[in-house]
């Protein structure tokens, strides 16, 4: 993988974290601080990006990819953590739909986060320990808001593409919606406008379960040297629930037994899903922060965007000049087919440049992350359409 | 082979004869919806030859998908349903070509037309061609032909018209025919000056209109 560091103007700091040493880090807000919608002023702070691919001469190139909720800026190649390949390893990469030797991709790991950006588990340079639930409350704007930040202190004036699922759609759509002019394509998947009573019920759990591990410490676990990790296992299995779908369920694992051939009449994991679910909750708090667990579902439950124009979601697109494609998937029950054509209903309604796509997966939500031919034939032809269109050279 | 499986063809394939005709009504740079897109094969035309800004309506998602791959604007919608959402003189043209006729309210769709674009095109095969009038009066039977290829049991088609019809419902819509050719079965074309010869020979009409 080509590892671009560009040259630019923003300060590099050392990376706060001996694992993500190959990392790249940014600091704001030193002289400036952020405004957040909170209304707190923050700053200074630090964003941890990784790029892939080259920035071109006239800096038009750039795709920008939008994590979501359990996301980081490790899209592709091993992860540092992990030691896995990256969240998108099928999309980004030489060839591929985002194709590296085209086109210049970043993903920043958005503020709140745990993988070297400022979030709730950075210190506070007020009292020299954790923010813990001191760090003010974050929103997709504010994530938006702090990507702007680093975007322009990377020369790039006009982005040539802002991409991503789940909250990533979210902060697409904010994107396109708070800087019009700086975005010429937009690909907003398996996403919606705002987060729905059902999704933000799914967090509550989630939140309610990492509360109520005496391990969290009211918050300060790192201060007092434990981890609420029972209570963070219990808000993924929840949450990796509503990421797959029934059939997809039965297909994985149907009634099979664990390693078994008769139930044990205990409560030990008999069954396969319960394995699976169990080894999901244990794996994700090797690599996740539970306070920024709380800080980032909080940000998706606050999402409205039609809300900030007057409650009519077309008012955020009006004279758009930005090229929307929107992506949904058949079986995907947390963000429905549904919920994203009504994004697409109000780019209509201000006739706003947009293809919609629905993709027939059985794989549910997380279907955007793995291998869907379909969706990845239709993700490459809008981006070359797109890339015609402005006038960027083939490979 | 899928549509999925050749996202650039090498060479376009010569437009369809009813579709060129359209092309032929659409002036350069203009900006336009095409209902009822399928795979987006004039859109592109319009588009690559006529540098249009094209936009794409698709019932079919399998259709839409390979629109998409092949870098076109389309969104799966429904004309009967979808038009609505547009705001008024949105597009230079609206295009309905051969789908009107198995909308659930052809009318309504007529309207919605003439109100997001500022003028609508639209196609139809003409249920006064002689050959289905024959096939009527001889075999006694729904009519088969080369337009009208679907027996009456799976057809879409559940509004046939002639080009009589049709020009009695723009009267009662308000709606101005700014254009209208036949297609007669050699694809030859013809103008509507004596309209009963046209409704007799026609197999295929495309209007230009706009509202009054």
């Amino acid at each position: 993988m080509v590892m671009d560091r560009p040259r630019t103007g923003g300060t590099r700091t050392a990376a706060n974290d001996a694992e993500l040493q190959r990392g790249l880090t940014m600091e704001f807000g030193r002289d400036t601080p952020l405004m957040l919608d909170c209304g707190v002023a923050l700053g200074p702070f630090t964003l941890a990006y990784q790029t892939y691919g080259t920035l071109n001469a006239e800096r038009s190139n750039a795709i920008l990819v939008c994590h979501a909720l359990t996301g980081d800026q490790y899209m592709t190649g091993i992860h540092p953590v992990t030691g896995k390949p990256g969240w998108w390893s099928l999309m980004v990469g030489p060839g591929l739909p985002l194709d590296t030797e085209r086109f210049f991709v970043i993903c920043v790991n958005v503020l709140g986060g745990c993988m070297g950006s400022t979030g709730p588990k950075s210190l506070n340079p007020a009292t020299g320990e954790p923010w813990a639930l001191d760090f003010p409350v974050i929103t997709v704007a504010d994530m938006v808001r702090a990507q702007k930040l680093l975007i322009d202190q990377l020369g790039i004036d006009r982005l040539f593409c802002v991409t991503g699922g789940s909250m990533g759609g979210m902060q697409v759509l904010q994107w396109a919606a708070s800087y019009p002019d700086k975005v010429f394509a937009a690909v907003p998947i398996a996403t919606a406008a705002r987060h729905t009573a059902q999704n933000i019920a799914f967090h509550e759990v989630g939140r309610q379960a990492i509360m109520a591990d005496l391990d969290w410490c009211g918050g300060r676990y790192l201060a007092e040297g434990r981890n609420p990790d029972r209570g963070l296992a219990v808000a993924r299995m929840t949450a990796h629930i509503t990421y797959l779908s029934e059939p997809a369920l039965h297909r994985k694992f149907g009634r099979r037994l664990q390693d078994r051939s008769s139930l044990t009449f205990g409560f030990e994991a008999d069954f396969q899903v319960e394995s699976y679910l169990r080894h999901q909750g244990a794996s994700f708090v090797q690599r996740f922060d539970a306070n920024s667990y709380l800080y980032i579902t909080r940000a998706m439950d606050y999402f409205d965007l039609a809300q900030e124009h007057g409650g009519k979601l077309a008012n955020a697109f009006r004279n758009t000049p930005v090229r929307f494609c929107v992506v949904s998937f058949t079986s995907d029950w947390l963000f429905p087919t549904s919920e994203n054509r009504s994004i697409v209903h109000a780019l209509n309604a201000c006739a706003a440049d947009v293809s919609f796509v629905e993709i027939a997966s059985d794989a549910g939500h997380d279907a955007f992350l793995l291998d869907e031919p379909e969706f990845s034939e239709t993700l490459a032809g809008f981006i070359a359409g797109c890339a015609e269109h402005r006038g960027l050279n083939g490979r | 082979m899928s549509p999925l499986d050749s996202p650039k063809p090498a060479a376009r394939a010569p437009l369809r004869p009813d579709l060129a005709l359209i092309a032929e009504m659409v002036a350069p740079g203009s900006r336009v919806l095409d209902i009822g897109c399928s795979d987006g094969a004039l859109l592109e035309f319009l588009a690559q030859e006529r540098g249009v800004t094209a936009r794409g309506m698709e019932l079919a998602q399998k259709n839409v998908n390979a629109c998409v791959v092949r870098g076109l604007s389309v969104i799966q919608g429904d004309a009967d349903t979808d038009l609505v959402e547009y705001p008024s003189a949105a597009f230079d043209y609206a295009i309905l070509s051969l789908t009107l006729q198995a909308t659930r309210d052809p009318r309504q769709v007529l309207e919605q037309m003439v109100r997001i674009a500022r003028h609508a095109i639209v196609s139809f095969p003409n249920f006064g061609h002689w050959r289905v009038r024959m096939h009527l009066l001889f075999r006694g039977s729904m009519p088969v032909t080369e337009a009208l290829p679907e027996r009456w049991y799976e057809t879409p088609n559940i509004h046939l018209c002639t080009v009589r019809d049709f020009i009695a419902l723009c009267r009662d819509c308000g709606v101005e025919i700014e254009e209208a050719v036949v297609l007669n079965d050699r694809q030859h074309r013809a103008g509507l000056t004596t309209p009963h010869l046209a409704n007799l020979f026609g197999q295929k009409a495309v209007f230009r209109l706009k509202k009054d």
